[in-house]
Parts: C-alpha cells; structure tokens; sequence
C-alpha cells in the first residue's frame, strides 16, 4: 500500500491565541492505486509538526501496521436457494478482495461455489482513522475555544468592565445604546483607552477595533437588514 | 494640526460609518493602500476625538511626505488611500484594470536593472498561480473537515461510538462482523443515546429517549451555531452566493471575505448541517473557498492592491468552492462562469480549473467519505434508458420548473416579511422555532431523520438484491438465477407502498420546511434540501412508471421495450433527473447543472435526460419569473448588480436617465483652476455625491476630468497635514499649469495626480441599450453624458439599475411588488440637521427608497442635482 502524508489544513485561529495552525493528518491511497509499494511518505510540511505529533500517539502516526485496520474487504452476498443474505467484513489487501478469499467459510458446497460467488458483491474500502480523530479533535476544540470565548465576551467581560470603569459611565452609556448586546461599550472602550497609549495596548486597540467592525455588521444584518436578509 | 480643526467643524460628517473605516485591517475586502499605511500612521491620532467622526482619513495621511518645494512630487508620488473603495460602494472596472497594467509596465521596465528585480518580476508573473494553488489546498482542506465533522455531529444526535468517540456510525461499525442483512446496521461499539441512558435498545421507551435526544442535540447546535453567527460573524449567515456576485461584480462589502468570516461560516457550517435543518453545506462552501482566495490574495501585491485582480482570484475560488461541494471539478468551473462570475477572461478560467483541480485532489486525498469517491452519492448502474422515458423526464422538469417558480416566490415573500417586519428582530429565536419543528416533525419519518445526503445516495441508488431499505422491498423471484446487475423489473411489495408514502409527507414537509429554512441567520446552502426534492419526487415517479410498465407491458409505449422479465426503468435515475430538474428551477442554472450532477452521479450516459429536464425546468420556470433564486435576493437586499443575462429592449437615451433630471438643480461641478480648498470643501459638504466632473469653468464648461469624492477628500486632507502654506483659501488646480496668481495668495494646491483625465463619456443621444451594454461589460462606474463637449449630466450605475427597476415596473405591473414594505427608518440627516438632499424629484425606485432610509452610503455615486 503506498501511503502518503497529505496535509489537512485548517487556516484559521482562536482569536485569543497566536495563529496556531495544526495541519496533520493521513490520506490513503487511492483504491485504484497499484497495491504492493513500499510505505513512501512525504510530509509535506506547513507547520510546526512536532507540536502536533507528541499530542497523539506517534505509533499511530508513523507505525502504519497498526493501521491496518482501515482498510476492509466488505462481501455482501445475498440469498442463495436457502441460505440468507449474508455479510462479510475482512481486512484484506486490495488484490484478495474478492468473494473467493472473503467469504470464508464457504456456505455452499463445491460445485455452487462459482454461482454463489457471482451474486456476491465486494468492495474494498480505505479510509484513515487518524485523519478522522485529527479532524474531529481540531474542529471540537476550535468550537469549544470560541465557545468559551463567546462565554466570555458575553457574561464576564461586561461585569469586569462594569468593575474597571464604575457604575455611572457603563449605566449611561447603556441607556444611549439601549443594547445589551456583546460588545456594546465597544465605542466607549476604544475612546477610553486612548488615554493609556502604549504597546501593550496595542492588542486590546486591535480587539476593540475588531468589536466594532462585528457591531457594525451585527447592525446592519440584524437591525437595519441591509444586507444578506 | 489644522485637520484636527477639521475633526471638530464635522467637516466629514458625511463620511459614513468611519468605525468601519477605521478599522480596515487585511481582513477586509479592499482598501490595501490604507493597509499599507496604516501601522505607520500615529495610532494616537486614530484614537483622537469621537470615534465616530472622520477616523478614516487620519489615518491615511502615514506616507507622503511633501515638502513644500517639491510640489509636483505629488504627481509621482500617490497618496496612500487614494484609489481605494469605501464600504458598499462599487468599484471601477476600468480604473482598476489600468492601474494593473500600469504596475505590470513598471514591473516589466525595471526587470532589466538587477537580478533581484528580475525575481520580483518572476514571483509577480507567478503569483496569479500561487494564490489559486493555496486556495485550492485551503479550500480542499476545509471540505474535507466540513465533511468529516458534519458526518460525525449528524450521528451524534442518535448516539455515540463507545471504542472511540470520534467516529461516526459507519465507522464505528467498520471492522465488526454482524453477517446477516438484519443485523448489518447494528453493531456493539455504536450505541444509541436510550441504550447509554435507560438501557434498553428496543421498545417504545427507547424511541422516546432517542426522540427526545435527537431534538436536544438538534437544538443545541441549532442554538450554537446561531448565537457563534450572531456573536462572532454576522456576515456568515446565509448561502453567501448572491452576496459573492454581488462582490463579483465589482461592490464593495467589507468584512464579507475575512478571517472571522471565514472561521466562523467553517464552524457553524458543521453545526447547522448536524443540526437537521433542512439545508446544505454547498453554497456555503463557495462563500468559504472565496474567503480563503481573498485571504491569501493578501499574500502578494499583485491582488491585494487592486479590486479587479482580485475578483478574478474570487472567480476562480468559487469554482474551487464547488469542485470541492460537489466533487466537480469541472462543473465548478463551468458554475463559477455560469452563475456567480462577472468578467471571467481566458486566464481566469485556467486559473480556476486549475484550483478546482487542487482542491478536488486534496479533497480525495483526505477521503472524507470512505468510498474513494469526491462525493457520498456516486452511482454505479449504468442500466439504459430508453426513449418513452423521455415524457416522464419532461414531467420531472415541469416538476422542477414549478418548485423553483413557487420557492422563489415563497421564500422571497417570507424573507421579505423578514426583512420588513418586527419579526426580523428576532433571528435566534427563530432559528430555535425552525430546528425543533424540523426535529419533531422529521424524527418520526425514517427519510426525513437520516441526513439529506445519505437520503439523497439513498433515492439515488438503484435496487440491487444487496439493498435492504424498504425502498427496495420487491417481491423477488427467489429461484432467479441470473447475475445481480440485471434485475428484471418486480412488482413492489409492501415495504416499497410504504416507502412511498413517507416519502410523501418527507417531499411535503421539505417542500415546506426548505421555505422557511433558506435565509435563516445560520450558513445554509440550497442545493442539498432542493435535490432532495426533486430525488423524492423522481423516485416516486420512478418507481410508478416502474410498476406501470410491469402490470402494462403490452402498452404500445412499453411493448417494444420493456418484455417480462426484462430490465427497463431504473427508479435511481428518475430521482437523479429529478434533483437535477428542481436545482434547475431554482437556480435557472443549466450547463453547469448538468456537468454537476453527471459528475456526482457519474451517470455520464444520463447527460440527454438530464438535459431534457433541466431546460424543461428552465423553461417552466421562466414562464413564471425570470430571475433565479440568487437574482431575486440580490433584488430583494438592493444589491447594486446589474445582470448581463437580462436584455435590455427599450427606447430610451441617454439623456433620459442621466441625473439632474430636468427639474432638478444642476450639476454639482468643480473647475480646474479657480475653486478654494474651502469652496471643494463645502460643496463636499453640502453634497452626497461620490464623484465630480471637472470643467474647465463656469463658462466655457467643457469636460476636463473627473475627481472622486473619497479622493479629494483624502488628498485634501493629506495636503493640509503634509503640505505647508495650504489653507482654506488656497486655489485647488486640477489643470496642468498653475495660473497665475495675485503674488500675496497662498499658494496652490496641486490636485492632478487625483483627477481622472479619461473619464467615460456618451452623447445625450445615446441609446440606454448601448450605455447599458457600454456598462455591463467594461464594469463601468459612472459616465458623464455630454453635448457637444459640454457637460449635461452624469449617469451611474445606480441611475441605470433605477431605470431597469422603473421600465419593468411600469411594462409588468403584475409584477410582485418587492418593495412592498413600509418605511420604517426616518430620512437620514445631513450634518446641518436638514435632511440630505434626495437623488432625485422623481418617484424613487424601491431600491433607492430603502437604501436611502438605512445608509445613504450604500448608494452608488449619486449624480448631481443643485
């Protein structure tokens, strides 16, 4: 089976992160693909594997017997004079994958054989369990980062500004707004924090500036429908 | 120190929104040469005064530096920002095409000099490939994770695999041997939510848990995907295609590609596809590869800088974007210069088979699906079709034709109401209502509970002795002894009544569900729940064209074809001609259509009846409506789009539609040499208009140029920061040589470099259908009407999409009144507190009155009325 890396690439961040793309996983070969070649790799490579790789488990990455179980011969043969349909499932190189190696043992005798086999149908199927446990770990915890995220912005934020600036301000500056949306003292914020202009700031400038943009849009979906009702 | 002044007299009041000037960064759509500056301009500064007010133009001033001595330097020297789009305006397709190839003639003129200009030269000529090859692999990639996460959150609502929690039904129960057919979708490490919660698989107390979980899950990522939409990204709702030929098409919608955009849609896309709606993740995708494209055309100058390069980087994402849906390359190419694609030259269309080809291979490589195919339902009969099968093919396309004319309808009504009604208000409550109806409704009917496109392999498979749905439920001859491919035609059991009758209320209930569904504030694509229609409707005339030529075969229409025993209707192929004939309706798509759906299905022997029914249904649907569903909710939203499939057949000139009208004040012009910074200033205050013709003077009013509004204010205010000795009284000279002036004046200032010397002009005679043509395919923006040289008028391309809206007004008054909502926002108030002055005395179009009670800015240029 020639197998190769092929990189799955997910482009985009958490927000509070540094970009921190983990492209990792593992394609097979297409089923097509002349059987019998040895195990060739190459990585190509956009990140900085390593991080990724001590997350898993390197045997599973890099030891592709263990991976032999993503591959499968699946036989269905349906009834036959009195025996019913049945099922079989057999990790198989492509070359065997057909009824006279799967389908074991034979249910008919000797000489039925051939018509038997003839109704059976064989298939023979790939797929990489690590791209899919890759995939499925990388898109979880992006969700549960924006999740928390969100969680943030919404509950916690107002309530440290609430302690940060004082009451009067925020309390006013809601009633002009009369939204209690996130990001809603996202105006006063920015006008605020010029007062304190340093480097430091510069992260939170760009967060605000970016609260802003998403208020902008949030207006002019949700309340004035001017685009992409 | 002056434009602080400036700040506070409001002088750019009626810039729009600066918040979202302000904040361009790379992640909006344009405006790279405010990019550019805009970590080197004095962030204190941006930070000054009300946020609210002219940030934008601070920020343009980092560059340029003119001494007062080198005062041509202005002509070579560009002001950063100057050429650069506001939000929601329309970009110049000419402009934009003469700067690149003015870049082009630098590039290539300094290659000779080094051996390093020589690499810049190279890296330029390549990176038209570069940026598609990476958004190919970026868009291949996210398919790929879209699918695989989409596969797994689907089956998580019925339950989990217990070995290992990230694999989906079918992969859980990849290795395990349950050998008889009425155990094979049954395996032990996949467990459904009743067996974990009460502990029993069977029963009616485990298909209340189970329907009770199915619409709690359903609910939460109903619930998550909208409240991430609303939070994060609000411009990632919806399918994104009309928006995408809007930006195609040369508008501006900042923010609508960017990073946020692009991460958000990817999430929430998963969410909203497990969640059960009644939705796809097709049009969806394109928006996502289209944000990738833009993304990466940050990478090089070449595309960054300049709109129109950049729209053909888009071009050629969006046919990645479908090749990577569909798992058509080819049918994304042909959809990209079919359906969204506004100026699609040879190159583009390499470029784009090229990325669909990327991003196709990566898709493969990844193999989301498990069957080393692009997509889930690629069929494999190749049984013929006969020629009496043509009449129920035609029937199926009737079908389509008249589902798309009635979701059309539909959809634009509801949406509208949406749009034009309290009920908007409430976008996440309505997406909760809309998932748990969809869940309770579609649990109990097993077509409706199974993910739309397993339904879709489903309807599209054809019955082999392999299959056991009940689908296939025939009565079979036991004693048969033929080889499985050819099945003789059976009488249908039970099992296939029955099938038939769920998926009757499954065809009503997406019929119905896909209404509400489509423009909820989730990512939701089209293609999917409309050829799950047309599968259901197809597989049902299918199967009954099936069954009457089996109790018939003696009909004259049958007799010749369909003997007993022999194997003459494939229901599978009914249900793909089908879906082929309702995506048809909907869209009005066709080439592009029929290349998709061959390469799904790989039914290349299909191609004459997918044809038959695709025009059929574009024929029945344009009896009842011309635009597709993509055309009318760029009508819907007022999205300046000016379709070049339209034709345009009426009579009239040039100077009918040009603005002022006649009893309109005139022509807000400039003069090259005798207006102050302060009368341009004014009148840039007094005034909406986005751009103004340069005459020569009040009396000889001869054409010279034309300036743009976003410009002139830029340069002015570039030149009062920049420049010493400019103030309010300096002559502005747009002409080549200064005048001279009286000796105790300031001194001029120089505003060449800004102005356009070769502005488009027609005749006042001029045909609309030749200014309309002239606009259509050069992608003009505006164009000044003129009478023996003299400057009548000005008609932009606003003006011409006004005029369209009026003639079809007025030639179909049944027409269904789009515009049909109240107004609902005061006029919007220029800086005086007096209102802004309207386009025009005449009856303003829908399009017009909508935009202009939101935000004046979204208009295109206005013309001139005093």
């Amino acid at each position: 089976m020639a197998r190769r890396l092929v990189k799955c690439k997910y482009a985009q961040a958490p927000p509070l992160s540094a970009v921190r793309s983990r492209y990792v996983t593992e394609g097979t070969s297409p089923a097509g693909m002349t059987p019998g070649g040895t195990p060739g790799r190459e990585p190509l490579e956009l990140v900085p594997a390593p991080r990724i790789f001590h997350l898993f488990n390197d045997n599973q990455l890099f030891d592709f017997s263990s991976n032999s179980e993503d591959v499968r011969c699946k036989c269905i043969c349906p009834p036959y004079k009195d025996h019913l349909g049945h099922i079989y499932n057999k990790n198989i190189s492509q070359k065997d994958c057909d009824c006279l190696h799967v389908v074991e043992p034979m249910p008919v005798p000797g000489p039925d054989v051939e018509a038997y086999c003839l109704r059976c149908e064989c298939k023979y199927e790939e797929r990489s369990s690590v791209t899919i446990k890759v995939t499925i770990i990388i898109y979880l915890s992006i969700l549960g980062l924006l999740l928390l995220y969100m969680v943030y912005l919404t509950l916690a934020e107002p309530i440290l500004k609430r302690r940060l600036f004082g009451h009067s301000q925020l309390i006013q500056s809601d009633e002009d707004i009369g939204d209690h949306q996130p990001f809603a003292n996202a105006h006063d914020v920015l006008a605020r924090s010029r007062s304190r202009a340093n480097v430091l700031n510069k992260v939170e400038y760009a967060q605000q500036r970016w609260k802003l943009q998403v208020q902008e849009q949030r207006k002019s979906v949700f309340d004035r429908h001017v685009v992409l009702s | 120190m002056e434009s602080e002044q400036l700040f506070h007299r409001g002088y750019y009041r009626n810039s729009y929104n600066s918040i979202t000037s302000a904040s361009s960064d790379e992640e909006l759509l344009d405006g790279a040469g405010v990019i550019m500056d805009f970590q080197t301009s004095e962030d204190d500064n941006l930070l000054d005064g009300d946020a609210s007010v002219g940030t934008h133009y601070t920020m343009t001033n980092g560059g340029s530096v003119n001494s007062s001595t080198h005062l041509l330097d202005l002509l070579d020297e560009p002001i950063p920002g100057v050429g650069t789009y506001d939000d929601f305006h329309t970009i110049d397709w000419v402009r934009e095409k003469c700067k690149d190839r003015e870049r082009h003639r630098r590039i290539n003129s300094k290659k000779k000099e080094s051996a390093w200009e020589m690499t810049k030269s190279l890296y330029d000529a390549w990176s038209g490939w570069l940026v598609v090859t990476l958004t190919g692999l970026a868009s291949g990639a996210l398919a790929g994770l879209i699918d695989i996460a989409a596969d797994w959150m689907t089956d998580l609502k019925e339950g989990i695999c217990l070995s290992a929690l990230w694999f989906n039904h079918e992969q859980c129960c990849w290795g395990s041997n349950e050998t008889t057919f009425e155990e094979r979708d049954k395996c032990p490490q996949w467990k459904t939510w009743a067996e974990l919660i009460i502990g029993q698989a069977e029963g009616p107390g485990s298909y209340i848990m189970n329907y009770i979980m199915y619409i709690f899950w359903a609910l939460s990522f109903a619930f998550l995907a909208v409240s991430l939409v609303k939070v994060f990204a609000p411009y990632a709702c919806g399918s994104g295609i009309p928006e995408i030929k809007t930006i195609l098409s040369g508008f501006i919608i900042r923010g609508y590609l960017g990073k946020w955009t692009l991460m958000i849609k990817t999430i929430t896309l998963v969410l909203a596809v497990a969640s059960g709606l009644s939705l796809g993740k097709e049009g969806p995708l394109v928006h996502v590869a289209c944000c990738c494209g833009n993304i990466f055309s940050y990478l090089f100058p070449k595309y960054s800088t300049n709109e129109a390069k950049k729209r053909e980087v888009l071009s050629a994402a969006s046919a990645a974007g479908v090749s990577v849906a569909f798992g058509a390359p080819i049918g994304g190419v042909l959809f990209s210069l079919e359906e969204v694609s506004y100026y699609f030259p040879l190159k583009t269309l390499w470029r784009s088979f090229f990325a669909a080809l990327v991003a196709a291979f990566v898709l493969r490589s990844i193999n989301p699906f498990g069957n080393s195919r692009l997509v889930l339902f690629y069929v494999e009969y190749h049984t013929p079709w006969y020629l009496f099968e043509l009449l129920p093919f035609i029937l199926l396309g009737v079908f389509g034709g008249l589902w798309g004319a009635f979701f059309i309808r539909a959809n634009i009504a509801w949406c509208r109401r949406r749009k034009s009604t309290k009920f908007g208000k409430y976008p996440v409550l309505e997406v909760i209502i809309v998932a748990a109806i969809t869940a309770v409704i579609a649990f109990p009917n097993p077509y409706t509970r199974l993910n739309t496109s397993e339904l879709i392999k489903e309807l599209f498979t054809d019955c082999g002795p392999l299959e056991s749905s009940s689908l296939c439920d025939y009565r079979n001859d036991m004693n048969a002894s033929k080889i499985v491919d050819d099945i003789p035609d059976r009488p249908a059991g039970t099992g296939v009544y029955s099938a038939i009758w769920q998926l009757c209320l499954a065809l009503i209930f997406k019929i119905i569900m896909t209404v509400f569904t489509f423009g909820i504030k989730v990512p939701s694509g089209l293609f999917i729940p409309s050829m799950a229609i047309g599968a259901i409707a197809g597989r049902i005339v299918g199967i009954a064209v099936e069954q009457l030529a089996y109790y018939h075969h003696d009909w004259f229409i049958f007799k010749e074809w369909c003997e007993v025993g022999a194997d003459c209707i494939t229901p599978g192929l009914y249900a793909m001609v089908g879906a082929a004939a309702c995506l048809g309706g909907v869209t009005r798509m066709t080439v592009s259509l029929v290349v998709i759906v061959f390469e799904l299905t790989g039914g290349l022997e299909y191609i004459v009846p997918l044809m038959a029914a695709v025009m059929t249904s574009k024929w029945v649907g344009d009896a009842f409506g011309r635009e597709g569903i993509y055309e009318a909710h760029i009508r819907l939203n007022g999205y300046p789009f000016l379709d070049a499939k339209e034709e345009f057949t009426h009579t009239t000139l040039a100077a009918d539609v040009m603005r002022p009208r006649r009893s309109d004040p005139p022509l807000a012009v400039l003069t090259q040499d005798n207006m102050t910074v302060e009368d341009i200033e004014n009148l840039i205050n007094e005034t909406s208009y986005n751009g103004f013709p340069v005459i020569m003077s009040k009396e000889s009013q001869r054409l010279v140029g034309f300036a743009l509004r976003r410009d002139l204010t830029i340069a002015i205010e570039s030149a009062r920061k920049k420049q010493e000795g400019i103030v309010g009284s300096s002559r502005v000279c747009f002409a080549q040589h200064t005048p001279s002036l009286p000796a105790e004046s300031p001194r001029p200032l120089k505003l060449r470099s800004i102005l356009d010397m070769s502005p488009f002009t027609v005749t006042d005679h001029t045909p609309m259908e030749i200014v309309v043509d002239i606009f259509r395919k050069l992608g003009l923006r505006q164009c000044l009407v003129t009478h023996n040289g003299i400057v009548l008028g000005i008609i932009t391309k606003k003006n011409i999409l006004e005029h369209l809206e009026q003639l079809k007004q007025h030639v179909e008054p049944l027409a269904p009144p789009w515009h049909y909502n109240k107004k609902r926002y005061p006029p919007s108030y220029g800086p005086d507190g007096k209102p802004r002055p309207r386009l025009n005395n005449v009856q303003l179009k829908p399009i017009a009155e909508e935009r202009e009670e939101t935000e004046e800015e979204v208009h295109l240029l206005n013309s001139t009325t005093l």
